[in-house]
C-alpha cells in the first residue's frame, strides 16, 4: 500500500474524520440521488429546486412573485422537526436510540390539547400551562423507557416502538371522549391556548409561524447548556461514550439513562404542543402518525447530535417538508423528499463502515512502514 | 361463540401476513441481525404485488401468485441495502433499518405517482380468491413458511450454523462458518418473506396499495418475534394472538358482547402485551446473544 499518493488519502481521511464534512456530504449525496431519480422518471429536476428556493426565500422565479409567507411556513414546518431532533440527539448523547420520539410527541400533543380545552382561559398562562403539560407528559413517556432499560434492561428500541402505538391508540381514545369530539376533531380550541402571535403574523404575511419558534430556540439553548456546560451533561455524555468506564468513575449509569430519556421525551412532548397549539385551531383525533418523531431521527443524525447541528438539520428537513406542495404543483412527485430523507439516513448509517475502511487503510499503511505483514 | 367461529377466516387472513413477516424477522435475528425494516419491506412488497396484479390481472389467472412472488423479489433486493450496510460496513442496524422504512414510505408512493399518476396504485378488480371454508390460501403459505423455517433452523446443519452466527459469531467463525455469508442469507430471507407478506396482505385485505396499507403490521410482526421468544412455535402463537386482536378491533362492531369496549382497546393489545412480557421476562435471555451486534472478522 506504499504506492498510494499521500495527498489524496489525506484528504479522504480528513473528510472521514470530520462529522460535519460527512453530514454535508451525505446531504449532497441524498439530493443528487433525488435529482437523478426525478430526471429518470422524466420530470424536470429544476422544478424541485425552484420549489426549494421559493420555500427558502419566498421568491417564485417561475412567476417572478415574492411572498414572505412561504418563509414563515418553512420555519413552522421546521419547529417540530428541530424539537424531535433534539429529542433523538439528547438520547443519542447517552448512547440510547430513541425511536420513541413519535410516541412522546403524541402524548405531548394530547396533553396540550386537553389543557387547551379544560385549562383556565387566562392569556399567556393558558398556553404556558399547556406547554408545561406537554413537556411533562412527553418526559414521563420517555422516562418509562429509560427506567425499563435501566431497571430491567429492556431494549429501548423495541420498548419505544411498542409505546409509540400505545400512545397513538390511547390518544385517539382519550381525545374522542372530549364532549363534542367526533372521529377526527374536537371543538375549536380557545384563543388563549393558541400560540399565535399577531406580530409574527404581520411579519410573515399571515403564515402559521407562531410562538413555537421561541420554544424551539430556547430548547436548543437548554440542550446545549445541559449537555455541554453542566455536571449532569458530562455524566450523560460519559455514559454514552463508555458505560463501564462511567460506572467505574462513580457515575450512576442507571440514573443517567432514565434522566436522558426524561429530557428526550420532554423535547418531543414540546414538539407535540407546538404543532397542536400553533398549527391547528382544533384538537385532532390522530388518524395516523404525523411522522415528526421518525423524521427527527434523520434530523439528529445529520445534526451530529449537537444543538446547533440539529437546528440547521431541522431547518433543512423542514424546508423539504414545506416544499412538498410546491413540488407537486410543478409535477414533481412530492415523495422525492421522503426518499431524500431515507437515503440520507442510510448513507449516515454507512459512516461507521467508511470509518472502518479508513482505519483499515491507516493500519495497513503503518504495517507497510514497519514492513510487517498485515493480519 | 358463533360470531367467533365465523370470524376465523378473517382472523387467518390478518394473521397470515404478520406470521410470514415475523418468521422473516426471526430468521434474521437468529443470524444476529436486527431487522426493524420489516414494516418498510412489507410496504415495498405490497406496492409491487398490487402493481403487478393490476397489470397482469386480465391476462393470466396466476396473476395474484406472480404478484406475490414479485413483491418478495423486489423486497429481497431492497433488503440487500440493509445487509450491505449492517454486515459489510458494520453500520448501526437500527439506523439502516429506519432508513429503509423512510425510503419505503417515499419510494412506494413516488412510484405510484410515476406509474399511475396518483398517490396510490390503481385498484385491482379481484384480489386473491378464498379457498374452501372461505380461508385464503395465504394461510397455507404462512403455515408452510413456519414449518419450513422450523425444519431448516432446528433440523438441518445449515440452521444450526445460522443460529450459531447469532449466538456467538466468533465461535461460529472458528468452526469454519462464513458468518457474513450466513448473515447475508438471513437478511435476504427476511426481505423475501417481508415482501411476500406485504403482497399477501394487499391482495387479501384491500383493493389497492396506499401509504396506509401496511399500517403497523410490520411492527406487530417485530413484536411477535420478541413475544414469541425467537422460536417458530412461539412466533406462530404470538402472531395468532396479535392477529386476533387486530381482527377484533375491526370486526367487534358485529359482536354484541364486545361493543362496550372501544376498538382502540383491541388495537393496542399486541403492543401492550409485548411490552409487559418484555419486562416480565427481562431477567431471562431468550434473544440470540449476538443479535444487533456488529461482527468483525478477527476481532
Amino acid at each position: 500500500m506504499k504506492g498510494t499518493p499521500a495527498r489524496k488519502t489525506d484528504l479522504i481521511d480528513r473528510i472521514l474524520a470530520s462529522d460535519k464534512a460527512i453530514s454535508i456530504l451525505v446531504v449532497l449525496l441524498g439530493f443528487l440521488c433525488g435529482t437523478i431519480l426525478v430526471a429518470a422518471v422524466g420530470r424536470n429536476p429544476a422544478g424541485m429546486y425552484t420549489a426549494m428556493l421559493q420555500t427558502l426565500t419566498g421568491l417564485d422565479i417561475t412567476r417572478g412573485t415574492w411572498n414572505i409567507r412561504y418563509v414563515g411556513e418553512w420555519l413552522t414546518a421546521s419547529l417540530p422537526l428541530i424539537l424531535c431532533g433534539l429529542s433523538l440527539a439528547f438520547a443519542a448523547r447517552t448512547g440510547l436510540f430513541n425511536i420513541g420520539a413519535e410516541g412522546q410527541y403524541i402524548v405531548g400533543l394530547t396533553a396540550a390539547q386537553f389543557v387547551a380545552i379544560y385549562g383556565p382561559q387566562i392569556p399567556v398562562l393558558h398556553w404556558a400551562l399547556a406547554l408545561l403539560a406537554a413537556c411533562v407528559a412527553g418526559a414521563l413517556w420517555g422516562g418509562i423507557v429509560g427506567w425499563l432499560k435501566a431497571r430491567f434492561s429492556v431494549s429501548e428500541v423495541v420498548a419505544t416502538i411498542m409505546l409509540n402505538y400505545i400512545a397513538f391508540f390511547f390518544s385517539r381514545w382519550a381525545t374522542m371522549q372530549i364532549p363534542g369530539a367526533n372521529t377526527y376533531r374536537t371543538p375549536t380550541l380557545p384563543e388563549t391556548a393558541r400560540l399565535t402571535s399577531p406580530l409574527l403574523d404581520r411579519l410573515f404575511n399571515g403564515s402559521r409561524l407562531n410562538l413555537g419558534l421561541f420554544v424551539a430556540l430556547v430548547s436548543c439553548l437548554v440542550f446545549w447548556f445541559v449537555i455541554e456546560k453542566t455536571k449532569l451533561g458530562f455524566e450523560l455524555r460519559a455514559t454514552g461514550l463508555n458505560r463501564d468506564a462511567a460506572r467505574y468513575a462513580g457515575i450512576g449509569v442507571t440514573k443517567s439513562i432514565t434522566t436522558s430519556m426524561l429530557f428526550a421525551g420532554a423535547f418531543a412532548g414540546l414538539a407535540g404542543a407546538v404543532v397542536a397549539l400553533g398549527s391547528f385551531s382544533y384538537g385532532r383525533v390522530l388518524g395516523g402518525y404525523d411522522n415528526y418523531g421518525f423524521n427527527g431521527i434523520a434530523v439528529a443524525l445529520v445534526g451530529n447530535n449537537t444543538a446547533g447541528g440539529t437546528l440547521i438539520a431541522g431547518l433543512l428537513f423542514g424546508m423539504l417538508a414545506s416544499a412538498q406542495p410546491l413540488m407537486q404543483s410543478r409535477q414533481i412527485p412530492k415523495e422525492v423528499t421522503w426518499i431524500i430523507s431515507g437515503l440520507v439516513v442510510i448513507f449516515i448509517s454507512l459512516r461507521a463502515g467508511f470509518r472502518l475502511l479508513s482505519d483499515r487503510r491507516a493500519k495497513r499503511r503503518t504495517a507497510g512502514l514497519k514492513e510487517t505483514r498485515d493480519e | 361463540m358463533n360470531d367467533l367461529v365465523r370470524m376465523i377466516p378473517s382472523v387467518l387472513m390478518i394473521v397470515s401476513p404478520i406470521l410470514i413477516a415475523a418468521v422473516g424477522g426471526m430468521i434474521c435475528e437468529k443470524a444476529g441481525i436486527v431487522n426493524i425494516a420489516l414494516e418498510g419491506l412489507m410496504g415495498i412488497g405490497a406496492f409491487t404485488a398490487a402493481t403487478v396484479h393490476v397489470l397482469l390481472e386480465s391476462s393470466t389467472p396466476l396473476s395474484a401468485w406472480i404478484a406475490v412472488l414479485a413483491g418478495g423479489a423486489v423486497a429481497l433486493v431492497v433488503s440487500l441495502i440493509h445487509a450491505y450496510a449492517s454486515i459489510s460496513l458494520n453500520a448501526n442496524q437500527v439506523i439502516s433499518g429506519t432508513g429503509i422504512n423512510l425510503l419505503a414510505i417515499g419510494g412506494t408512493t413516488f412510484m405510484s405517482q410515476v406509474i399511475f399518476r396518483m398517490e396510490r396504485t390503481e385498484p385491482f378488480k379481484l384480489g386473491m380468491m378464498p379457498g374452501p371454508g372461505g380461508i385464503y390460501p395465504t394461510a397455507w403459505v404462512a403455515l408452510a413458511v413456519v414449518l419450513l423455517s422450523w425444519y431448516i433452523l432446528y433440523r438441518r446443519p445449515f440452521g444450526l450454523r445460522l443460529r450459531a452466527c447469532g449466538e456467538h459469531p466468533q465461535a461460529a467463525a472458528s468452526a469454519g462458518i462464513d458468518v457474513r455469508r450466513m448473515r447475508y442469507l438471513a437478511v435476504m430471507a427476511s426481505g423475501l418473506l417481508g415482501g411476500i407478506a406485504g403482497g399477501c396482505l394487499v391482495l387479501t385485505q384491500t383493493i389497492q396499495y396506499t401509504g396506509n396499507t401496511i399500517n403497523g403490521a410490520g411492527f406487530i410482526a417485530l413484536a411477535a418475534v420478541s413475544f414469541g421468544r425467537w422460536q417458530p412455535k412461539g412466533v406462530a402463537g404470538a402472531s395468532l394472538l396479535f392477529g386476533t386482536a387486530v381482527a377484533l378491533a375491526i370486526y367487534m362492531v358485529n359482536i354484541e358482547a364486545l361493543r362496550v369496549l372501544p376498538s382502540e382497546f383491541f388495537s393496542v393489545m399486541p403492543y401492550l402485551i409485548t411490552l409487559v412480557t418484555l419486562v416480565a421476562f427481562s431477567g431471562k435471555d431468550y434473544a440470540p446473544k449476538a443479535s444487533g451486534l456488529t461482527y468483525e472478522k478477527g476481532a
